[in-house]
């Protein structure tokens, strides 16, 4: 038994679960301040320096708020439905590598929890049962907006996973792996994988929005037809898990892109630079986060940018667009390595 | 190892007998999505990750969400279930109970089976999968993704509003 290895995986999966949480926390106060600068607004300046108190206020008042479960519900579905949104949108981030390995003592620790073979598979994995989280929820609220809710988010999830995974297809043929460190070690210095992939990155983006249910693609909690969607009848800090799921996913999935697009934790002109390996590998990881920072900021402008979609536009968009789009790719990606690697 | 194994197989035999024993249907849904992941948890222990994760994305994350679905639109949660007769039950034990007989007399043999390949760990990785169906399996292989695409266009075809 190697008790280092396991002393050092289980640390570093608290020190990333706790990175999760408090850059989810602090992307609510982000979302609104983001939001005020493009509606030429102050945003929430009231708790703290620059209002950066404000999600910790937000989050105590979800703690203390009244908790409510109809009568009318089914009580272990409507508190499973929650439970089920946060642990899959936690249990995302195990694969993703944060950075490269660290020399302690003439040790090697990466800063990966789990390198996976088959590592983008398990993200998906993950994403298509946080569907049941939305589903069961809005079932279990016995409320028909709520029910509507969770029927337009299932199928919108179910939809767009099938695009995502052929511009994965797409994505392997050309690096030739599943696993996300190789990946991300196949990108070394500037070959990113969007300048070889640039439509597959727009279809990726597009339907990595529509995964985490945010704006253009909100349906599912759109007010104007169906009140707060499937969480209606939730109140509290069950409430405040789907919140939270929502922006754990954003973050995780913007961390995915940065991962599988981006490059990763690499950074252009890192073998000029001429530094020792434990800083560069430091250096990589915040250039990661710097990244992530960068997608966030971009989920955030296009939320507050675009009006919501119409339901059908939205399937239109996913079957009929993305789909043949994503099909074509695939054909163009295995056509250019079948006439120029194979001869 | 053996702790997990037995820890999986309790909670999987469980929730199967709970899948056909509960009344709501809901329910019953959810207790097989609960054995499904436990078997991808059989599978990994076999180190066929590949499988494993197939197993969750096809069956837990795309088929069950569909029977969710169809639970759900049809409120089928009310209990529908019509009460037998006694005539009819004791048929279903005796010929449930034959079935049984045949099962254990038909995988009996299976210990005796000599497999035409040594048993390789590696089968269930992506790479020797994929090798393994492309390379020595690959006629098999083609003709059922070409029963899948007919399928599809079946379906699309019912799907399709009369004109």
């Amino acid at each position: 038994m190697d008790w280092t290895l396991y002393i050092y995986k289980t640390i570093f999966l608290f020190i990333i679960f706790l990175i999760t949480l408090v850059i989810a926390m602090y992307s609510t106060y982000g979302e609104r301040k983001v939001a005020a600068f493009m509606q030429d607004r102050r945003g929430p300046n009231r708790a703290g320096l620059f209002g950066l108190l404000q999600p910790i206020a937000d989050g105590l008042k979800m703690f203390m708020k009244e908790e409510i479960i109809p009568l009318t519900a089914n009580r272990a579905l409507f508190i499973l439905g929650p439970s089920i949104a946060m642990t899959t949108a936690m249990l995302t981030g195990v694969v993703i590598p944060w950075g490269g390995t660290l020399t302690i003592g003439g040790r090697e620790f990466s800063m990966q929890i789990a390198d996976l073979n088959i590592g983008i598979l398990y993200v998906f994995a993950m994403v298509s049962i946080g569907v049941y989280g939305i589903m069961i929820g809005g079932w279990a609220s016995n409320n028909k907006y709520a029910l509507l809710g969770s029927i337009r988010a299932a199928s919108q999830m179910i939809s767009y996973e099938i695009a995502m995974g052929m511009t994965i297809v797409a994505l392997i043929l050309s690096t030739g792996t599943l696993s996300l460190h190789e990946i991300v070690e196949h990108q070394h210095g500037i070959h990113w994988n969007i300048f070889y992939q640039p439509l597959g990155f727009l279809i990726f983006i597009v339907c990595a929005f529509a995964e985490t249910n945010r704006a253009p693609f909100d349906l599912p909690e759109c007010e104007t037809e169906l009140i707060g969607g499937y969480h209606t009848e939730y109140s509290s800090m069950k409430l405040g898990f789907y919140l939270f799921a929502e922006y754990i996913n954003m973050f995780i999935s913007s961390a995915v892109i940065a991962t599988l697009y981006f490059g990763g934790f690499n950074m252009p002109f890192i073998d000029q630079l001429g530094l020792s390996p434990n800083l560069l590998t430091l250096l990589g990881s915040a250039f990661f986060f710097l990244k992530i920072f960068g997608l966030i900021f971009l989920f955030m402008w296009i939320r507050w940018t675009l009006p919501r979609f119409r339901y059908d536009q939205l399937m239109n968009l996913g079957w009929k667009k993305l789909m043949p789009l994503a099909i074509f790719n695939i054909l163009a990606t295995g056509a250019y390595y079948y006439f120029t690697e194979f001869n | 190892m053996v702790f997990l194994f037995y820890f999986l197989s309790a909670i999987m035999v469980i929730s199967a007998l709970l899948v056909v024993s509960t009344r709501s249907p809901i329910n019953s849904v959810i207790y097989l999505i609960v054995c499904f992941i436990t078997m991808a948890g059989h599978y990994i222990l076999l180190n066929a990750q590949f499988l494993a994760v197939v197993q969750i994305i096809v069956y837990t994350g795309a088929i069950m969400v569909l029977f969710l679905f169809v639970i759900m639109l049809l409120n089928l949660n009310k209990i529908t279930v019509p009460t037998k007769t006694s005539l009819t039950r004791i048929a279903a034990l005796i010929t449930g109970g034959l079935f049984f007989l045949v099962l254990i007399a038909a995988t009996r043999l299976t210990f005796e089976i000599h497999p035409r390949y040594a048993f390789d760990s590696k089968i269930g990785l992506v790479s020797e999968v994929g090798k393994t169906l492309f390379g020595e399996f690959l006629l098999p292989f083609e003709l059922s993704s070409v029963i899948f695409i007919s399928s599809m266009v079946g379906a699309v075809m019912f799907g399709k509003k009369d004109k």
